[in-house]
């Protein structure tokens, strides 16, 4: 049989496969048993989603999807075609899909030394969550997306909950929980609402009565279906006012979870279900999220700017980040699309970069407040090397992946040029100047002047050979998607073009 | 085989295994364990399940049948009723077993009150008259009532068992005073007679009232709120198994009583009681939730929780007759399965002395009982309704059906509900898995969990996960029992 049409489930067994494996392996105290299976299920994982790479056909229909597996599942007894086990990849999916594969094994190394009780929990914890996150972006069934939606709260909130830094860290994931849970339920609430509409939880069978605009005839139940669509995922990203929850869990949550924690998820759902099912009612709300977006970026930055502790600092500079996907997305422009989409992929991987760098950091300093470091240049030069490279990165410099992002959604943002985005754009582009102030400030009072307290008291060491290896892959992808970009630019247009397009043609529609 | 012993066989298994406990029970000698009589209680818990299987075996060669003059019925809905008490009173006992550490003075009437109350339940949900369904409600009820108070000597079992006692017998006078107003304004007591008797009937208020009675007699039985103040205390005093018992079975046997009633014996008045559901659904949705958030207590937490899904499972009671039976069958099986789970590890973990009971005491239990608490995690996930479990397939499909019947704001409340419920669950998951905040833990016994306990956990399990991932075969059932309870009648109906 064709590989093809079970990749993706194989893609989604090894990690579940892997987190049986460890619940039943022995934990003893010191063993690096769990870590190392970890480590492999991920690594094979990784591999799994490389085929996808190789094995995209370029020239597929626009809107179509590849790899396909489509089984019936459950069947409902009333009316309709009843949940169906149906994955499959499209041009938006595919590079995100091999994102999390590669984001996996950085992570299982990341949590080498910092996690040395409870391995055996936290593992299987992180494969779950692998599990959730994968299945995320191959659902293409409304409920079994719902399913891997809801499914990756817990091991995430368990994560935080378990192995949080501080005393705060119940807290922290039970509200991490309740901010993503109390919005799904809306969600669930316009899921179950489109199939007493329709009788299908298929995706592209919704899509092709979102295109004949068949679905229902009232517009206002339709529209408030969308919002619910667009809380849900906006909360979970986090879009502007929503980010409430943001600061506490990516101050508390492990490195290996705080690399997932925020952006993509979210991000990819507004891409694939808010502008797959409802493409009118998303372009009718576009000028309040571009509106949010550009606020997002600069109130990001802005609070980054006064944070001394270098999570909270991070989880700020995470959400202006986002904002700027956000702002790209809802454009809907070629380049805003594509850019955004892009900018999903630079931002899991700048993120998740510092993140783990920050970790490293706290493994030997036992602390993320910026005062108490300083002068950190002459003892670490590697980690200094790195620190700066990831700064430049998520800055924006030409020839890094971050400027490709940046410069094409600040460009949709001219072209959406409809009198008041005009504003916004520049608005949204002040924040390239407010990020490079806080990352490049930060870089000055953490690696340079004199040496601060806590570099005195503690013996730090220089990169060992397994956070090379884990920072490394890094800085290859930067320079690689700040160059090569088109390799990445080729699949993701596939999705982008089409979408941009058909909200290009609707407006023009409109006009007339 | 008659039809008349067909009808009533897994009761009559149940009896006989009952009466057998009770005629054994002093042929062992004080201070001897009891755990034969439960093996024997369990032989004949099996024995009414295959009974059960049977009668579905004989009705689907021959189609829905009727026994003593019409009053039982023997159709996929009884059927349906009948394994899933067997089942939860299977799991109950193997969980129990062990569960008098030390031999107390009456173990053996343990074993035989759960049988008699399941003989009860299962009475109820075969009987479409009304008499006859309080006769089983009376024999469920007693049993229950002695069964919650059976830590005695403790205060708390002693308030329990008052209570539920006082409260109960009032409630069921309710029943009956509808019963007999129902009476009065059809001139019958069976549900077919009683349809047809609000076609003609000279006295429609008197009719009206007599719902609303046996709807509060059975809101009662459900803890629907405003009928629930009796579950915190009561479910604090139980001994743990019996909450998990008394939380599901008897619940399931009034939730049947009240779709039969409902919608076979007075659709027409669909527009009345419809309302009054309203009421009962919102109320228990919002005041079990709200009441659980304060709660330190677990099984008062688990109390709360108990009302709250009964709000969810009244919500499927807006659907049309089809989805309403399939949507509230199926919520009861998933919640039987999650509820009786945990309730089996709270019985594992703290025993017949309940040492462990509070928030407090749950931190930190994954370092020390990490398999216990696993399981628990998992039932609580299930509760809060999270997917690839039953507890959210059963929401979804309750949701589903309400949606269908036009009810989306009903599934607006309901979710929003589910999402304040998720806080106290995952206060009580995350202490589970946190490490404790201080180093001074009360030191705990621990116990250990034996063969026939770890079946009845590992079943309670399966069976949560199994109706989260492959609910086809029980969808195909449930899906099945609803109209031919409803087509069964109207067949009667017609040669009147």
């Amino acid at each position: 049989m064709n590989l093809d049409h079970s990749i993706l489930t194989l893609i989604l067994l090894a990690p579940l496969v892997g987190a049986g494996v460890l619940i039943l392996l022995p934990e003893r105290e010191g063993a690096r048993t769990h870590a190392i299976t970890a480590l492999v299920v991920t690594l094979i994982t990784f591999v799994l989603t490389l085929h996808l790479v190789y094995h995209f056909n370029y020239a597929a229909a626009p809107g179509s999807f590849q790899f396909e597996q489509n089984l019936p599942w459950i069947t409902l007894g009333t009316a309709g075609s009843g949940i169906r086990y149906h994955l499959g990849v499209d041009g938006l999916s595919m590079w995100l899909i091999v994102l999390a594969g590669i984001l996996a094994p950085i992570g299982v190394l990341a949590s080498w030394k910092a996690i040395r009780h409870r391995t055996r929990l936290f593992y299987t914890l992180f494969l779950l969550q692998q599990v959730a996150m994968l299945g995320i972006f191959v659902s293409l069934d409304l409920f079994l997306y719902y399913g891997f939606w809801e499914m990756s709260l817990v091991p995430m909130a368990l994560l935080i909950a378990t192995f949080g830094r501080t005393e705060n860290r119940r807290r922290a994931a039970i509200k991490f929980f309740l901010y993503a849970f109390i919005p799904s339920a809306l969600l669930l609430v316009a899921i179950l609402w489109l199939y007493a509409r329709t009788g299908t939880f298929d995706l592209p069978a919704l899509q092709a009565l979102a295109a004949a605009h068949t679905i229902s005839s009232n517009p206002g139940a339709l529209l408030l279906c969308s919002l619910a669509f667009l809380f849900a995922f906006a909360v979970k990203v986090p879009i502007f006012p929503l980010h409430g929850w943001l600061q506490e869990a990516v101050s508390e949550a492990p490195t290996a979870a705080v690399m997932v924690l925020a952006g993509k998820l979210g991000l990819y759902s507004i891409l694939r279900f808010s502008f797959g099912i409802f493409p009118d009612q998303s372009r009718h709300v576009a000028p309040l999220l571009i509106a949010l977006g550009a606020v997002g970026i600069v109130y990001g930055s802005l609070v980054a700017l006064i944070k001394t502790d270098l999570k909270k600092l991070a989880a700020f500079s995470t959400l202006a980040h986002a904002s700027f996907v956000v702002f790209g997305i809802f454009t809907f422009t070629v380049l805003g699309v594509d850019g955004g989409i892009f900018q999903i992929l630079n931002e899991s991987l700048i993120g998740a970069a510092f993140f783990v760098l920050l970790g490293l950091l706290y493994e030997r300093y036992g602390t993320y407040e910026m005062r108490d470091y300083g002068g950190l240049a002459s003892k670490l030069p590697w980690m200094t090397t790195m620190f700066v490279i990831v700064s430049l990165a998520a800055i924006g410099l030409p020839m890094l992946n971050g400027f490709v992002g940046e410069f094409l959604i600040l460009s949709g943002g001219m072209q959406a040029a409809v009198a008041h985005h005009t504003g916004w754009t520049v608005l949204a582009t002040t924040g390239v100047i407010f990020s490079a102030s806080y990352m490049l400030w930060m870089i000055q009072r953490v690696f340079y002047g004199s040496l601060g307290h806590r570099p005195n008291e503690v013996t730090g060491w220089d990169l060992s050979p397994r956070e090379h290896a884990e920072l490394w892959p890094f800085v290859v992808l930067f320079v690689a998607m700040g160059i090569f970009s088109p390799v990445w630019m080729h699949a993701i247009d596939t999705f982008g073009a089409p979408t941009a397009n058909h909200a290009s043609t609707l407006s023009s529609q409109e006009a007339r | 085989m008659s039809t008349n012993l067909l009808a009533v066989l897994p009761e009559l298994l149940l009896t006989l295994a009952a009466v057998a406990v009770m005629l054994f029970e002093p042929l062992i000698a004080a201070g001897k364990t009891r755990r034969p009589l439960g093996w024997l209680a369990i032989f004949g818990t099996v024995a009414a399940g295959l009974a059960a299987f049977y009668q579905l075996h004989i009705i689907n060669l021959h189609g829905t049948q009727t026994a003593f003059y019409s009053t039982l019925q023997i159709d996929p809905f009884s059927i349906f009723f009948h394994l899933l008490i067997a089942a939860v009173v299977l799991v109950t006992l193997l969980g129990s077993l062990d569960y008098f550490e030390a031999p107390i003075t009456h173990g053996g009437e343990y074993f035989a009150l759960v049988l008699f109350g399941a003989t009860g339940m299962m009475f109820m949900t075969s009987s479409v008259e009304l008499l006859m369904v309080f006769i089983g409600l009376e024999i469920s009820s007693i049993s229950t009532y002695i069964l919650a108070g059976f830590r005695k000597g403790r205060a708390t079992a002693s308030e329990a068992s008052i209570k539920y006692f006082l409260l109960g017998s009032f409630a069921t006078a309710f029943f009956l005073y509808g019963i007999a107003l129902l009476y009065g304004a059809t001139g019958s007591t069976s549900i077919a007679a009683i349809a047809t008797g609000l076609l003609t009937t000279q006295a429609p208020r008197l009719a009206l009232l007599a719902v609303a009675m046996i709807v509060i007699g059975i809101g009662f039985k459900v803890s629907a709120a405003p009928f629930h103040v009796w579950t915190p205390d009561v479910y604090q005093g139980a001994p743990a198994p019996v909450v998990g018992l008394m939380s599901t079975a008897p619940k399931a046997a009034a939730f049947a009583v009240l779709l039969r009633f409902l919608f076979n014996g007075t659709p027409m008045l669909r527009d009345h009681w419809l309302l009054l559901l309203y009421i009962l659904a919102v109320a228990s949705m919002c005041i079990g939730n709200l009441g659980a958030l304060l709660q330190h207590d677990v099984k008062r937490l688990l109390a709360y929780s108990s009302i709250a899904h009964a709000g969810y499972l009244l919500v499927a009671f807006t659907a049309t007759q089809r989805d309403a039976v399939s949507g509230a069958l199926f919520y009861t099986a998933a919640y039987a399965a999650m509820n009786v789970g945990a309730f089996l590890v709270l019985t594992q973990l703290s025993g017949f002395d309940e040492r462990v009971r509070s928030l407090e005491d749950f931190t930190g239990l994954a370092l020390k009982r990490p398999g216990l608490s696993a399981l628990l995690g998992f039932f609580l996930l299930s509760l809060i309704g999270i997917p690839f479990t039953g507890g959210f397939f059963g929401k979804f499909y309750v949701f589903s059906a309400a949606i269908h019947g036009g009810h989306t704001w009903l599934a607006i409340i309901g979710l929003i509900n589910s999402g304040i419920a998720c806080f106290y669950y995952l206060r009580l998951l995350a202490a589970i898995y946190s490490r404790p905040l201080t180093d001074t833990m009360r030191p705990l016994a621990p116990r250990r969990v034996t063969a026939p306990a770890a079946v009845a956990l590992a079943a309670t399990a399966l069976a949560t996960l199994g109706l989260g991932i492959l609910p086809n075969r029980l969808l195909h059932l449930v899906q099945r029992a609803a109209p031919q309870t409803i087509t069964t009648t109207v067949s009667e109906v017609a040669p009147r």
